[in-house]
């Protein structure tokens, strides 16, 4: 989690300084979830999220230096320069992206439960997505279907309250996102999205759920992200004391809180990750501003699959 | 296997199942409701690729039903193949014969590209010959389907039929002409309309979908790019009346090229 922490606050100051460019959505404030949740998966099992991806691309164990590159444009990115921030994929993590429309993941993941089931393998799709994806009639469609076919997909929402500017009460009629999962036939559950290690007990249950053959999960693990919704987000929609009080749970501090208290770490082991870290996403940076940008030749690679 | 009737979930998972390792085909029941699915399409499976830099790949065919002409009104009768003809990332099938169709069909199996593959509504009852042997159609490939000297007529999918008719038509009054179907219209076959415009200095380009926008105009526009010298006059263009389709059949077939329209734009282009 500190290294999605530090990576994100390192990200928004490249972007600051023009070496990030188009759109930037920071995961501050939700790492529990993609930490929690990407630790319950095994290894052959896919992952697909939304814009917002950084975190769990990092997560899934993207390389730093890469995740980097790839924001910066660098042909040196996980996907060479050619997706940026919001289409980070790494194939052979089974990351299959990063997707900037809204929800327009979802359908995908439902093809890819289809393709396990239809292989018979066992594998899983985990497919994260915020509470606005669920005002797109697709993610409807998705869980009608997922239900219908029993696919082996666990649906994480992270409900951070707000889609963009639009608060939940505003955008949803029913605002226990899980309930409405419920009502589709698909096994729910709603958990506390700053606490990493709720996530993670909330996901084993959902995997184990999901690998015995039980159909899809529905997880929706309630978090707030303590920036706003991209780097071009003024934030006037929401007051700052709120965001305060929301800081008090941050996910770091309440997991650096239970390992010191637990005696599973000492703060000098915690200052030393914090250090690691800070030194990892500070190469990345230099590692990114070192290496090249794609040529003009790159432009039309992979338009195309070649024809055997 | 039969879906829900979601056409963005039945797209979409066509895209993910190819993205996990399978080879799907999918069907849209008309090329209509394919705007449900349009994100799916332009957004996702011509995309994937590119974005994960070729990590990811979609091999997909996405097969539809399109055209008009059997009453159904506006929502039901529109062809767009056109647009997606637009889009990086997809290739675009549109046969007009059984023989076609078939060929075709299995090119587009092979391909490891996201394909969509339009079938015109009125052609199902056509019957042809397929020969026992293996055979397959590559994409760009148009096909000369009757050849002449005196005019170029391309065309595709049901107005390769049309096109047919005029030119028949065209024979009574001494003029042979030169009949091309280019059977795909992404990759589309230039050198095949390149050379027979060389050939014969006047073409017309014929499809069903509306005039406006319509993928006549980019073929048009690439034969005054790069045959202006051999041309005896504008190239003409005969699409979809910019309206949308009436029930009224008398009306809805107005608005549908027919021979009639191919002959009056020959005369008031190249007056022939």
């Amino acid at each position: 989690m500190a290294l999605l922490r530090v990576f994100e606050e390192r990200a928004a100051e490249q972007y600051m300084l023009g070496k990030i460019r188009g759109f930037l959505h920071l995961y501050i404030g939700q790492e529990a979830v993609a930490v929690g949740a990407i630790h319950a998966l095994g290894r052959d099992d896919y992952v697909t999220t939304h814009y917002r991806d950084h975190g769990h691309a990092l997560a899934r164990g993207l390389s730093v230096n890469a995740v980097m590159a790839e924001l910066f444009g660098k042909a040196t990115g996980c996907s060479k320069g050619m997706g940026g921030s919001m289409h980070l994929f790494d194939a052979s993590l089974n990351f299959a992206g990063g997707y900037a429309i809204v929800a327009g993941h979802l359908p995908l993941s439902t093809g890819m439960g289809f393709a396990f089931n239809y292989l018979n393998d066992n594998r899983l799709v985990a497919t994260f997505f915020g509470d606005g994806a669920l005002n797109e009639g697709e993610a409807h469609e998705v869980l009608n279907m997922s239900a219908l076919w029993n696919l082996p997909v666990v649906f994480i929402c992270e409900n951070n309250l707000y889609g963009m500017g639009i608060p939940l009460s505003q955008s949803m009629s029913n605002t226990q996102l899980h309930k409405m999962a419920e009502s589709y036939g698909i096994a729910s559950a709603q958990v506390d999205g700053m606490d990493v290690l709720a996530v993670r007990e909330a996901a084993e249950t959902a995997v184990q759920h999901v690998r015995s053959g039980n159909g899809p999960y529905f997880l929706e693990a309630r978090t707030y992200r303590f920036r706003g919704h991209s780097m071009a987000d003024p934030v006037l929609y929401r007051s700052k004391d709120e965001e305060a009080e929301y800081r008090k749970l941050d996910p770091i501090a309440q997991y650096g809180e239970w390992l010191l208290s637990s005696k599973m770490a000492t703060q000098k082991k915690l200052d030393a990750i914090s250090a690691e870290v800070e030194k990892q996403v500070e190469e990345s940076i230099a590692f990114a501003e070192e290496s090249p940008f794609p040529s003009p030749e790159d432009l039309y690679r992979n338009v195309y699959a070649q024809l055997p | 296997m039969d879906t829900p009737i979601s056409e963005s979930v039945i797209v979409g998972a066509g895209v993910g199942s190819a993205l996990a390792g399978l080879r799907p085909i999918v069907e849209l029941m008309t090329i209509n409701f394919s705007l449900v699915a349009i994100d799916q399409i332009v957004n996702h499976a011509a995309k994937l690729r590119y974005m994960s830099d070729g990590q990811f790949s979609v091999p997909l065919v996405i097969r539809t039903v399109t055209g008009g002409g059997g009453q159904l009104a506006a929502t039901h009768s529109q062809s767009f193949e056109n647009w997606y003809a637009s889009v990086p990332g997809l290739k675009v099938a549109v046969p007009a014969t059984p023989y076609d169709a078939l060929g075709l069909f299995r090119a587009a199996m092979k391909d490891d590209n996201p394909i969509l593959f339009a079938e015109h509504s009125l052609l199902y009852g056509m019957r042809g010959e397929v020969p026992d042997e293996w055979y397959e159609i590559p994409f760009g490939q148009a096909d000369i389907k009757r050849k002449g000297n005196d005019v170029t007529i391309v065309a595709y999918s049901r107005m390769t039929h049309v096109a047919l008719q005029a030119a028949a038509m065209l024979e009574e009054k001494g003029r042979q002409a030169e009949v091309i179907d280019l059977r795909t219209l992404r990759p589309w076959d230039k050198e095949t309309v390149l050379e027979s415009v060389r050939k014969t200095n006047r073409v017309v380009v014929v499809e069903e979908t509306w005039k406006t926008g319509g993928f006549s105009g980019e073929i048009a526009s690439t034969i005054q790019e790069e045959a202006f010298d051999d041309l005896d006059g504008p190239v003409a263009r005969v699409g979809g009346l910019d309206v949308p389709a009436p029930y009224n059949g008398t009306l809805e077939a107005a608005a549908i090229p027919n021979s009639e329209r191919i002959i009056k734009a020959l005369s008031d282009n190249y007056g022939i």
